[in-house]
C-alpha cells in the first residue's frame, strides 16, 4: 500500500517548476520546516523537504532520485558528490555547524561540566550510529577526548540515526545520550530535561553542508533556496535551533 | 573477489538472528497453541477483538510496532515497570526484549495457521474422543494436536522466517548492541549505510536465498500434504 | 434394569420434550423423520449436548439437577453415522485408542470384538483407505473395545449405499444377539428398525409419540407418522418344516403359519417375520384359485386413514398377531370392512429378517 504512493508522491513533485525538492539531513528537520515556510513567504518559491539520514540520501541520488539540493549532516557527503559528478561544482556551502549535546529527559540529571559521564551510574548511554552519523562520529571523539570511551563502552546503545539516538533517551529508556543540540532546543531555549553543552575542542566540528545537485542546475528555485540559507533571516533561525553559522 | 573485513561481526549477527529466531518460535508455538486454540472454537464476544490484535502486526508498519513497544517498555510504560519491579529490569537494548517484540511481530504468523487448521478439524473427532473417555486435555494431545500438524509445520516456519526477517522493530528497539540485539537485517543496513555493498551483498544474499528455501520448503511439504 | 431419559431443549424453531422408560437390555430405536429430534436425544444422552433433565441408566445417574457427567466420564459407546474415525491413526490405533481408555477390562475380549466385525485383514490401513462400510465396522468395534455399558448408534448405515448396507447388517445382527449391553439406535430407515430392534420409540417434532415393543407398536394405526410404503407388521415365528422339493420353508407364529423362501434357516430356530401393509389383500370368502399361498382367516379390528385419500389402512388380528393391509378406500367400501367383521387375509410375500 505505502509503496504504490512513491511514485505518485513523485510524480506530484516534480509537476511544477517553482518548486525545489530538498533533501535534508535528519537533525536539521525543525529549523528546515520553518526556513521553508519562510523562503515560500518571501520568493513565492515552495521547497519540498524529505528527511533523512545522509548515508541513504547519497545511495539514492547515486540512483536517480529527484532531489535538486542536499542538505547533509556532514561536509564529506557533498564533496564526495561532487567529485562523483552528481552535485555542481563549486556550489558547496556550510549552511550550518553542529554542536553536540549530553542530553537526558530528566531535569537536573546532567551537570552543566559532563561530570555525570565519569561518575556511571547509569544503564544506558545512546549515540548516533557512529559508523553512519557524523553527531555518532563526534560522540565517540568526544568520549575518547575524555578517556571515557572505555567505561561506557558496554552501556552504549546505537541508534541508527540521531534522531532515533534522540528517541532513545526521550522515552527514557536510555537515562541520557549525545544528541544534537538542535534536539533538545525549542526557541533558542533547553525545551525539557538536563542538558551539557559538549565543548566544541572536544570533537572535530560537525560542519553540515548544502550542495546543488546535478537536477537541480539551473533551476532558479534551487538556486534561491541555497541563496536563502546564506541570508540573515535564515541564519537567525538556524541559530535559534543551537547551531552555530 | 572482494575482501570481507568484518566477518565475525558478521557472523556474530547470524548467530544471535538464528537464535532470536529460535527462542521465538519455541515461545510463540508455546503461547500461541493456546490462543489459536480458544480462537478456533470460543464462542465468546471477545473472539473478534483478540482476533483483531493477534492480526494486528501485519497491517501495521514495523515502526508503529517498535515505537509502542519502546514506549511501553521503558520506565515509564506499562511493562516497563512490570519487568522493573519484578526485578528483570528494561526490555529495550537486551536480547529478551527483542524476543519479546518479536513475540509479539510474529504471533499472527504462528496462531493463524495453527488456528485455522484447529478449525478445519471441528468437533467432530473431539466428540469421539469424548466418547471413547478421553477427558479434554488428553483429546487435545492426542487427537487434535496429531491432526493440526501441518498447521503447526506452517506455524513454525512461517514463525522462524518471519522472525528472521525482522528489522523495524529491531532496528526500534535494539540499539544495535553487537552479539546482544545486532541482527542480521540491522547487519545489513548498516552495511549499506556506510556503503559497504560487498559485506551487504554476502549477507543479503543469503537471507535471499535463506528465505527462499524456507518457503520452497513450506510449499513441498504443504503441497505433498494437500495431495 | 431400565433407562430413565427426561430431557427438555429449546432452541430456536426446535425444542425436544421427552419422557422415556427404555428397557434395559436388547435394542431400542429412536425412529422418526429426519428433523424429529432422535439425534438430539441420542447427543444428550452421551452428554453431547446440554439438555436440562434426568438420566439413569440401570440405577446409575449421569444426569441430574445439579448432576452432570461430560461425555468422557460416561461409560457408554457410541457410533457416529459418519464414523468419524481418527484420520491419523490406523485401524490398529484407532481401536487401541479405545482400549487404553476403556473403563473396565472388556468382557467380551479384545480379540473377539475384532473378529466379529472382521477387521483382521484392516488392521494396518489408515481410515481414508477404507470403504464408508469397512470405516463403520471399525466404529463399532471401537466403540465397543471402549467397553461401554451403553452402546448408541447414530444412523451408522445412512451414510452408505445399499450394498454397503447389506454389507453392515449381518454384523449388526450378530451384535444385537451377542451384547449383553442396551443398545439405542436411532434410524429413519423402517426396514433396518424392522430388522434390528427389539423396542421402538416413535418421534415426531422432539416429542415421542409413541413407545413399546417393536411388532406391537409398528403395528398400531393411530401414530401421527406415515410411514408409506413401509408400513406393516412385523412378528416372531419359528420354523417348522422345510421343503426341499419347492425350497420352501413353513414358519409357525401366533396365529396360524405361513410358506416363505427356504433361506436355510434351520428348523426350530426362531426368526423375525415381516409382512408389509402393501403386500396384504382381503377378501370376504377364502379363494383357493389365486395364485397366492399365504391365505389365513382374521377379524377387522380397526381403519385409519393414509396420506392419499383414495388409500386406507386396516388392522386386523390373526390369532395373537396384528397385521395392517393397505386398501383402496373404494375396496374397503365395496368388502363392508368394518371393525370385527371376519375376513381372508392373502399375503403376497413374507419377509424373513434375521
Amino acid at each position: 500500500m505505502r509503496r504504490l504512493f512513491i511514485p505518485l508522491l513523485f510524480a506530484a513533485c516534480t509537476a511544477r517548476a517553482d518548486e525545489v525538492q530538498v533533501a535534508v539531513a535528519a537533525n536539521f528537520t525543525a529549523p528546515a520546516k520553518l526556513l521553508a515556510a519562510a523562503f515560500e513567504r518571501d520568493s513565492g518559491h515552495k521547497a519540498q523537504l524529505s528527511f533523512g539520514g545522509t548515508g541513504k540520501f547519497y545511495a539514492q541520488i547515486r540512483n536517480g532520485a529527484p532531489f535538486e539540493v542536499l542538505l547533509a549532516a556532514d561536509n564529506t557527503t557533498p564533496a564526495r558528490l561532487e567529485a562523483e559528478g552528481a552535485a555542481v561544482a563549486g556550489s558547496r556551502c556550510t549552511y550550518a555547524v553542529g554542536r553536540l549535546a549530553l542530553w537526558s529527559a530528566r531535569p537536573g540529571y546532567v551537570d552543566d561540566q559532563g561530570a555525570v559521564l565519569a561518575r556511571g551510574g547509569f544503564q544506558h548511554l545512546a549515540i548516533a550510529n557512529p559508523k553512519l552519523a557524523p553527531y555518532g562520529a563526534a560522540a565517540i571523539e568526544a568520549l575518547t577526548a575524555l578517556k571515557l570511551l572505555g567505561a561506557v563502552q558496554a552501556k552504549l546503545v546505537q541508534g541508527e540515526n540521531i534522531a532515533q539516538a534522540h528517541q532513545f533517551v526521550a522515552s527514557g529508556n536510555a537515562e541520557l545520550g549525545f544528541v544534537a543540540l538542535s534536539q533538545a532546543m525549542q526557541d533558542g531555549r533547553l525545551a525539557t530535561g538536563s542538558v551539557w553543552i559538549v565543548p566544541a575542542r572536544l570533537h572535530q566540528a560537525i560542519r553540515q553542508d548544502a550542495v546543488l545537485l546535478a537536477r537541480g542546475r539551473g533551476k532558479p528555485a534551487a538556486q534561491a533556496w541555497l541563496n536563502y540559507l546564506k541570508g540573515n533571516g535564515a541564519q537567525a533561525i538556524i541559530k535559534s535551533f543551537g547551531y552555530e553559522i | 573477489m572482494p575482501s570481507l573485513p568484518n566477518l565475525t561481526a558478521d557472523l556474530g549477527a547470524v548467530w544471535l538472528t538464528f537464535r532470536l529466531a529460535t527462542v521465538t518460535t519455541v515461545l510463540l508455538l508455546l503461547i500461541g497453541t493456546p490462543i489459536a486454540w480458544w480462537l478456533a472454537r470460543t464462542r465468546s464476544w471477545w473472539k473478534g477483538p483478540v482476533g483483531a490484535v493477534v492480526a494486528l502486526p501485519i497491517v501495521l508498519p514495523p515502526t508503529v510496532i517498535g515505537f509502542y513497544l519502546l514506549l511501553l517498555m521503558g520506565p515509564d510504560g506499562a511493562v516497563g515497570r512490570f519487568t522493573e519491579w519484578a526485578g528483570i529490569g528494561l526490555l529495550p537494548f537486551t536480547f529478551w526484549g527483542l524476543v519479546v517484540a518479536s513475540v509479539f511481530y510474529s504471533m499472527p504468523f504462528v496462531v493463524q495457521p495453527i488456528q485455522n487448521a484447529f478449525e478445519a478439524i471441528g468437533e467432530r473427532p473431539l466428540e469421539a474422543a469424548a466418547t471413547l473417555r478421553a477427558a479434554p486435555l488428553d483429546a487435545f494431545f492426542s487427537v487434535a494436536l496429531p491432526l493440526a500438524k501441518p498447521g503447526f509445520l506452517t506455524a513454525t516456519i512461517l514463525g522462524f522466517a518471519h522472525t528472521v526477517g525482522e528489522f523495524g522493530v529491531v532496528l526500534m528497539i535494539g540499539g544495535n548492541i553487537p552479539d546482544r540485539t545486532r541482527v542480521v537485517s540491522v547487519q545489513i543496513y548498516d552495511h549499506v549505510e556506510a556503503l559497504e555493498y560487498a559485506q551487504a551483498h554476502w549477507l543479503a544474499g543469503g537471507m535471499v536465498a535463506f528465505s527462499f528455501l524456507v518457503l520452497l520448503a513450506l510449499y513441498t511439504l504443504t503441497g505433498r500434504k494437500a495431495r | 434394569m431400565s433407562i430413565a431419559a427426561q430431557f427438555k431443549l429449546a432452541w430456536p424453531g426446535f425444542s425436544l420434550d421427552v419422557d422415556l422408560d427404555l428397557p434395559g437390555r436388547g435394542v431400542t430405536a429412536l425412529f422418526g423423520h429426519s428433523g424429529c429430534g432422535k439425534t438430539t436425544l441420542l447427543r444428550c444422552i452421551a452428554g453431547l449436548e446440554r439438555g436440562a433433565g434426568r438420566l439413569a441408566i440401570n440405577g446409575e445417574i449421569w444426569q441430574d439437577a445439579g448432576v452432570f457427567l461430560p461425555t468422557h466420564r460416561r461409560p457408554l459407546g457410541y457410533v457416529f453415522q459418519d464414523a468419524r474415525l481418527f484420520a491419523h491413526l490406523d485401524v490398529g490405533g484407532n481401536l487401541d485408542y479405545a482400549r487404553r481408555r476403556a473403563a473396565s477390562v472388556n468382557s467380551r475380549g479384545d480379540a473377539a470384538i475384532v473378529e466379529l466385525l472382521g477387521l483382521g485383514p484392516l488392521l494396518d490401513r489408515l481410515p481414508e483407505r477404507l470403504s464408508g462400510g469397512e470405516q463403520q465396522r471399525v466404529a463399532i468395534a471401537r466403540a465397543l473395545l471402549s467397553a461401554p455399558r451403553l452402546l448408541l448408534l447414530d444412523e451408522p448405515l445412512a451414510a452408505l449405499d445399499h450394498a454397503r448396507k447389506q454389507e453392515i447388517l449381518p454384523y449388526l445382527e450378530r451384535l444385537r444377539d451377542e451384547l449383553d449391553i442396551p443398545v439405542i439406535y436411532v434410524s429413519h430407515a423402517a426396514d433396518e428398525v424392522a430388522r434390528l430392534v427389539d423396542h421402538l420409540v416413535v418421534m415426531d417434532g422432539g416429542r415421542a409419540v409413541a413407545q413399546g415393543p417393536l411388532a406391537e407398536t409398528l403395528a398400531r394405526i393411530d401414530l401421527p407418522i406415515r410411514l408409506g410404503e413401509d408400513a406393516g407388521a412385523v412378528f416372531a415365528a419359528t420354523v417348522a418344516e422345510r421343503d426341499a422339493e419347492w425350497h420352501l420353508a413353513r414358519v409357525e407364529f401366533d396365529g396360524g403359519e405361513l410358506w416363505v423362501r427356504d433361506s436355510g434357516v434351520a428348523v426350530g430356530r426362531r426368526v423375525r417375520v415381516r409382512i408389509l401393509a402393501r403386500d396384504v389383500s382381503l377378501a370376504n370368502s377364502r379363494h383357493d384359485d389365486v395364485s397366492i399361498i399365504n391365505l389365513l382367516p382374521a377379524t377387522v379390528l380397526a381403519h385409519a386413514a393414509e396420506d392419499h385419500p383414495s388409500a386406507i389402512l386396516v388392522q386386523l388380528r390373526v390369532g395373537g398377531t396384528k397385521l395392517l393391509a393397505r386398501l383402496t378406500r373404494r375396496s374397503a367400501q365395496r368388502l363392508d370392512l368394518a371393525p370385527g367383521r371376519e375376513v381372508w387375509v392373502q399375503i403376497k410375500a413374507v419377509a424373513l429378517i434375521g
